[in-house]
C-alpha cells in the first residue's frame, strides 16, 4: 500500500495524519515492523542544528534620497563587509565574512569573534544594523556616501539563502600531529587527543531520505525557524558514494542549497558562531517532514545512530594536503557514547552539532504539522541521485593565457 | 576588597606596600570619585605582614573577601552542541545522556578556561 503527498495533505487538514519524529519513528518501525508502520505514520520530521559556512543572506535595503547605487561599489553591515555586485540596493551577506580591521589568524590562533554570522543573528532579532556605504555616484544615482542603521522590518526583501547546508553524514576530525590545530571542526589536541563530530546521525534530513526519494527541489521545511524551500541541490554535493545497506552514505555525501524569508525566522534557530583560529560562521537550523509514501520509506526514517557510520580523518595532514584515506569508521552511537577507539587508542569524541536542538527543531516541525500551519510539498524536480552523473570533483590547477 | 566612599582618594595601595612591605597585582579595579571603590587583586608578601595589613584595612572599614574566579555559562547563549566536553580536563561539562543536553557542574569547574575560546558561541564567561 502506497500514500501520496496529495492524501497526506489531506489527512493533515482532516486532523487525521499521524506525524512522529524520526527518534520516535524508530520504536515504531522496531515494534510494528516497516509495513505496518507505513499504514499508520504518515510524516516523519527530521531536524539538524549545526554550523554551516555556506549560509547568507541578501537584502533589498530601499532606496534612499538621493539615491545610491551600491551595486558596483562596496558596502559594510556593522563593519561587516558584503557583497554589492549586484543591482543598486541588492546585497548579500556571507556568515564567514570577517571585518576588514579584524586580525584574522595575523594574531594566531584567532579570535573570529564577530563575523557575517553574528550580523545575521542580530538582524533576525529585530537589532538595528550600521549599514556603511561607497559608491561612485552616476547621473542616476548620484550620492557617494550613505550611513544609516537598518533594520530587518524596514528593508523591503530579507531571504536567507544558503548554497550549502544539512550535509548528508561528516567526517570525524583527528589530529595525529603533534601540536594542537585549529579546525572547522574545532580544537584538536595532538595525538589524538579528542574526535569532533558533526551530524545530529539518526535525526539528520538527509539521512533519513539517504537516496533523495522525497526530498526534492521545491520540498517545504523548516529554516531558521521560519518556513525555507529546497532551492537546488547544495554545492559539492555528492551522490555517488559508497553506501551502506540502508542507503547510508559512509563518507560526507548529499547537501542542500536552502531558500527562505529571514523576516520570519528567529534568532534562537540562527546562530552566530565562532570557531578558534578558523573563522567565524552561523550554526543554523534545518528540519525537514519525510511523507511516509510506503513501507520503504518507513525503513528509511527508522535508521538508527548504529548504523549509520562516520569517516574519522586526520586534520593534520591528510585533510589540508587533500590525501585520501581514512583512520577507519565509527558509528554514531559509538560517537554519542562519548568515546571512540582509533588506532587501538580510545579517543574523548565531542560534538558540534547540538543534538538537543535537533530534537527541538523537529518536535517543532511536528507541531506545526499537527496545528495545520505546515503542509507538505511536492518536489518539483528531484535532486541528483547515485544513479545521476553530478560528482565532486577536486581543482585542477594549470598556468596559461586567458581566454 | 571594597572600600566606602570617604576612602576612595586615600592612597590605601601604596600603604600595603610601605608599610606592610606587600607586593600587589591589580587584577580589576572600579574606582569613581564619589562612590564605592572596588578592587581585585593579588597580594605577595609576608604572612605576619599580611595579617597586619588586613587588620589595617578592617579597620578602615574595607571589606574584603578573599578572591574566587568563577566560569559561568551564559545559558541564553549556550546551544548544547557539546564542543567543549571534550576540553574541559575536569568533567565538569559533560553531556546528560538522555536530553543530551550539556550539565555545567560548577562546583567541579576549575576555572582553566580551556572551554571559552572552544565555545563556538562564547557562551562560557569569566566573572570576577
Amino acid at each position: 500500500m502506497s500514500k501520496t503527498i496529495d492524501e497526506i495533505n489531506e489527512k493533515i487538514k482532516k486532523g487525521q495524519a499521524v506525524i512522529v519524529t524520526a527518534e520516535e519513528m524508530i520504536d515504531i518501525v522496531e515494534q510494528k515492523g516497516a509495513a505496518k508502520a507505513a499504514q499508520e505514520v504518515d510524516v516523519v520530521t527530521t531536524g539538524t542544528f549545526g554550523p554551516m559556512c555556506s549560509s547568507g543572506m541578501y537584502l533589498n535595503l530601499g532606496h534612499s534620497k538621493p539615491r545610491i547605487k551600491i551595486g558596483g561599489g562596496s558596502c559594510y553591515l556593522n563593519d561587516v563587509p558584503a557583497y554589492c555586485g549586484f543591482a543598486a540596493v541588492d546585497i548579500y551577506l556571507g556568515c564567514t565574512q570577517t571585518p576588514d580591521f579584524d586580525p584574522r589568524n595575523a594574531d594566531y590562533p584567532g579570535d573570529f569573534r564577530y563575523g557575517g554570522g553574528h550580523v545575521i543573528e542580530e538582524f533576525v532579532a529585530g537589532k538595528d544594523i550600521r549599514l556603511v556605504a561607497m559608491a561612485y555616484g552616476t547621473d542616476c544615482y548620484p550620492r557617494k556616501k550613505l550611513e544609516t542603521l537598518v533594520n530587518i522590518k524596514d528593508v523591503n526583501e530579507a531571504v536567507l539563502f544558503n548554497p550549502r547546508n544539512a550535509y548528508q553524514n561528516y567526517n570525524v576530525a583527528v589530529n595525529l600531529s603533534d601540536k594542537v590545530i585549529y579546525t572547522y571542526m574545532g580544537t584538536l589536541r595532538p595525538k589524538l587527543g579528542n574526535a569532533n563530530y558533526c551530524s545530529a546521525g539518526q535525526l539528520s534530513p538527509l539521512l533519513n531520505d539517504p537516496l533523495f526519494k522525497t526530498i526534492g527541489i521545491g520540498t517545504r521545511l523548516f529554516l531558521g525557524g521560519g518556513i525555507g524551500y529546497v532551492a537546488w541541490n547544495g554545492t559539492q554535493h555528492n551522490p555517488h558514494v559508497k553506501r551502506k545497506e540502508n542507503g547510508t552514505p559512509c563518507v560526507p555525501a548529499g547537501t542542500l542549497a536552502l531558500i527562505g524569508d529571514l523576516k520570519q525566522m528567529k534568532s534562537g534557530w540562527l546562530v552566530g558562531a565562532s570557531f578558534q583560529g578558523y573563522g567565524a560562521t552561523l550554526n543554523v537550523g534545518v528540519g525537514i517532514p519525510i511523507p511516509i509514501l510506503n513501507e520503504e520509506m518507513a525503513k528509511y526514517t527508522a535508521v538508527k545512530d548504529d548504523a549509520i557510520f562516520a569517516p574519522v580523518v586526520d586534520y593534520s595532514e591528510n585533510y589540508p594536503k587533500m590525501i585520501p584515506g581514512n583512520l577507519g569508521e565509527v558509528s554514531y552511537a559509538q560517537l554519542k557514547s562519548g568515546k571512540i577507539t582509533v588506532q587501538g587508542k580510545e579517543v574523548p569524541s565531542g560534538s558540534l552539532s547540538s543534538y538537543s536542538k535537533a530534537r527541538e527543531i523537529a518536535e517543532v516541525l511536528k507541531d506545526w504539522i499537527v496545528k495545520k500551519q505546515f503542509f507538505l510539498s511536492e518536489p518539483v524536480a528531484p535532486l541528483p541521485g547515485p544513479d545521476s552523473i553530478t560528482t565532486f570533483k577536486a581543482m585542477h590547477e594549470r598556468l596559461g593565457a586567458k581566454g | 576588597m571594597r572600600y566606602p566612599t570617604k576612602l576612595v582618594d586615600k592612597p590605601i595601595v601604596s600603604k600595603l606596600v610601605k608599610e606592610f612591605h606587600l607586593d600587589f597585582n591589580i587584577l580589576k579595579a572600579s574606582v569613581t570619585p564619589n562612590e564605592e571603590g572596588v578592587l581585585v587583586l593579588e597580594l605577595i608578601g609576608d604572612r605576619k605582614n599580611y595579617n597586619k595589613a588586613m587588620d589595617y584595612l578592617k579597620g578602615l572599614n574595607v571589606t574584603i573577601q578573599p578572591f574566587k574566579h568563577d566560569i559561568i555559562r551564559n545559558e541564553k547563549k549556550c546551544t548544547h552542541c557539546g564542543a567543549c566536553v571534550v576540553a574541559c580536563p575536569a568533567e565538569a561539562l559533560i553531556v546528560e545522556t538522555k536530553s543530551r543536553k550539556i550539565i555545567f557542574d560548577e562546583k567541579k569547574c576549575i576555572a582553566c578556561e580551556l572551554c571559552i575560546p572552544i565555545c563556538p558561541v562564547r557562551a562560557m564567561e569569566m566573572h570576577y
